[in-house]
């Protein structure tokens, strides 16, 4: 009798434990089923899909151009390091080459939505293990990041300001200055952020030693982006494989040493103060090289000028099939990938010739990333579950598409 | 754009892995300055192992798994995989074709990350893989039926989901559609066409 009680009362320890869907600390709608023995995770079995909107199928049935916006509601905490992928993608199989100020452009915004991400990931993340007025800081700086956004695209989030060829339209000079300006002050907030966090006793006890990357955890597990630089690894897409100008630019890339959530927490901060140091270069170098065409001029890609359509029978007409019918991309297949910046955001892209993409599959660098929590999460306290699905920087968005 | 250093680099390697896997690759080729192998579907397991492993090949991560559907070809479905070496600064793709009722190797036991995006190819294309330990939908909802990425599979899909006040819970019910679907067909028949052009014969009409 008495092993029989001992036995039931070693099995009261295991229980399961349904974490989310709704659940604040989940990022968006992630459901996980957390088996526990006492407060330690035996095992994480996450059900993802609550957020699928069939986005692939969908860009089956859109010409190039309709299905650009989709990239936006993907990951929608930096939406045009998403429309890069899909640009770059549809460019290669075309064979052109952006005109040199869409590129800075494009670099500029590719950025800016880097410290949108991180801002919001570091913010968010350091409110998981219970500190409170970070995220505050990290959201009126990443709503003047919004109005940056607005003012470019008119829209403050679902931009759709890159196109095929480059960006929709150029930049008026007084918000190249604005954004100028904001990167002068933008690094004290650093500072202050830091000067909260960094140090911080309680911050400290929650990450460091925890989610521990190593090097057979990154091959094993397809990871990308911060999750293998914070491990030590300087893997950066924008250095290793450069697309857009990148490779002229001068920056560094900050990596971590032992690939726990602190390191990677690190690794996001140092990160943002190299973007404001790559926006600062695009913005010296548009001042220097002057106004030039953001949109291949006299291509079938860019629309034509208003002024020319009122003269123009021909002008008329290619606007006509151009938002309509679209252009028609060669046969063939790529794959273009960016450094978004939650790791690498690739589109593989199939083109049977036609105004419509055959197949576009979408790689997003969260996938991977939530799929190895059950490795991430084993023999972990539950309160550290919520920890290290922080620093994975997760966006539903991307994963469930 | 790549340099002509680099795609030399790139179709080298192809020779390389089609002569020390003579069984398992058909053809590598270099496009847009990328490197395909279509390999043989029966010997994928071993090619990708010896991706991984090879010192000059050295694939140690694993990108992206996807499906492709491509109806009226004998074998529908293509399986491709992506891979990329962060050492050597390459990466490649290899693709393999399968129907609906072969399975396709699993290769889990090379990457684990291969579960889920194996699970997703099953889930969207109904493909499947032999010896995958788990293999459930993923993405789409539970109790779902049909594979949705198939082309032969509506856009609109078969039922749709609505928060139902009376009953007080989610029922489904058959798509209805308020208006048809316009799925607009751009293929104009007046681009490249050769011969035949509609109401030529009217020009050899007697006149009356």
């Amino acid at each position: 009798m008495a092993d029989t009680a001992h036995i039931s009362e070693m099995e009261d320890r295991k229980f399961t434990l349904n974490f989310g869907p709704q659940h604040p600390a989940a990022h968006g709608v992630l459901r996980m089923i957390l088996d526990l023995d006492g407060e330690i995770v035996t095992r994480v079995d996450s059900h993802i899909g609550l957020l699928h909107r069939g986005t692939e199928k969908l860009l089956e049935y859109k010409t190039y151009l309709q299905g650009m916006p989709y990239f936006d509601r993907l990951d929608y905490c930096s939406p045009m390091n998403q429309e890069h992928a899909w640009c770059l993608a549809i460019e290669k199989l075309l064979g052109v080459e952006v005109p040199r100020r869409a590129s800075l452009i494009r670099v500029l915004y590719s950025e800016l939505g880097r410290i949108m991400s991180h801002l919001l990931n570091v913010g968010t993340g350091v409110m998981d293990v219970g500190a409170l007025t970070p995220i505050t800081w990290c959201f009126e700086e990443r709503e003047k990041l919004c109005v940056f956004y607005e003012r470019a695209s008119g829209s403050r989030m679902h931009a759709a300001y890159f196109r095929p060829g480059g960006v929709h339209q150029d930049l008026p000079q007084n918000l190249i200055d604005d954004i100028a300006e904001w990167c002068e002050h933008f690094p004290r907030l650093l500072d202050q952020i830091e000067s909260l966090v960094t140090e911080n006793r309680i911050f400290k006890q929650r990450n460091v030693d925890i989610g521990v990357v190593d090097e057979k955890t990154i091959m094993d597990w397809g990871f990308s982006g911060v999750m293998v630089r914070g491990s030590g690894f300087a893997w950066d897409l924008r250095r290793s494989q450069p697309y857009e100008c990148y490779s002229e630019l001068d920056f560094k890339i900050p990596v971590g040493r032992n690939g726990d959530n602190y390191d990677r927490y690190v690794c996001r901060m140092e990160e943002m103060r190299e973007s404001v140091k790559i926006m600062q270069q695009c913005i010296d170098l548009m001042s220097k090289e002057g106004p030039g065409p953001v949109l291949l001029a006299g291509s079938k890609m860019a629309p034509p000028r208003r002024a020319e359509m009122k003269n123009s029978m021909e002008a008329l007409i290619h606007h006509f099939k151009l938002y309509t019918e679209g252009f028609h991309v060669p046969e063939g297949e790529c794959y273009a990938a960016v450094e978004a910046p939650k790791g690498e955001f690739g589109v593989y892209l199939v083109s049977d010739g036609t105004n419509r993409p055959y197949r576009a599959k979408i790689r997003a660098p969260g996938y991977p990333h939530l799929q190895a929590m059950d490795h991430l999460c084993k023999g972990h306290m539950l309160a550290d579950v919520s920890a290290i699905l922080g620093t994975l920087d997760i966006v539903f968005g991307e994963i469930d598409r | 754009m790549m340099t002509s250093e680099a795609i030399e680099a790139l179709t080298e390697l192809g020779a390389h892995i089609a002569g020390r896997q003579p069984d398992a690759v058909k053809s590598a080729d270099v496009n847009v300055g990328e490197l395909t192998i279509m390999a043989e579907r029966d010997h994928v397991l071993g090619l990708l192992r010896f991706l991984r492993d090879d010192q000059q090949c050295n694939f140690e991560t694993l990108i992206d798994i996807c499906g492709v559907d491509y109806p009226e070809n004998a074998e529908r479905f293509e399986v491709v995989y992506h891979l990329l070496s962060m050492r050597m600064n390459h990466r490649i793709r290899v693709r393999v074709s399968t129907d609906e009722d072969t399975p396709v190797a699993s290769i889990t036991s090379l990457w684990p990350c291969a579960d889920w995006f194996e699970r997703e190819a099953f889930d969207m294309y109904g493909i499947q893989f032999a010896d995958h330990p788990d293999l459930r939908r993923i993405l789409t909802d539970y109790g779902f039926e049909g594979f949705p990425l198939r082309k032969d599979f509506p856009l609109t899909g078969h039922y749709e989901v609505r928060y139902d006040d009376l009953e007080k819970r989610v029922v489904y019910e058959p798509v209805e559609l308020p208006q048809e679907y316009r799925n607009f067909d751009f293929l104009s028949p007046w681009e490249g066409m050769t011969g035949h052009i509609p109401g030529d014969e009217k020009a050899e009409e007697p006149t009356e």
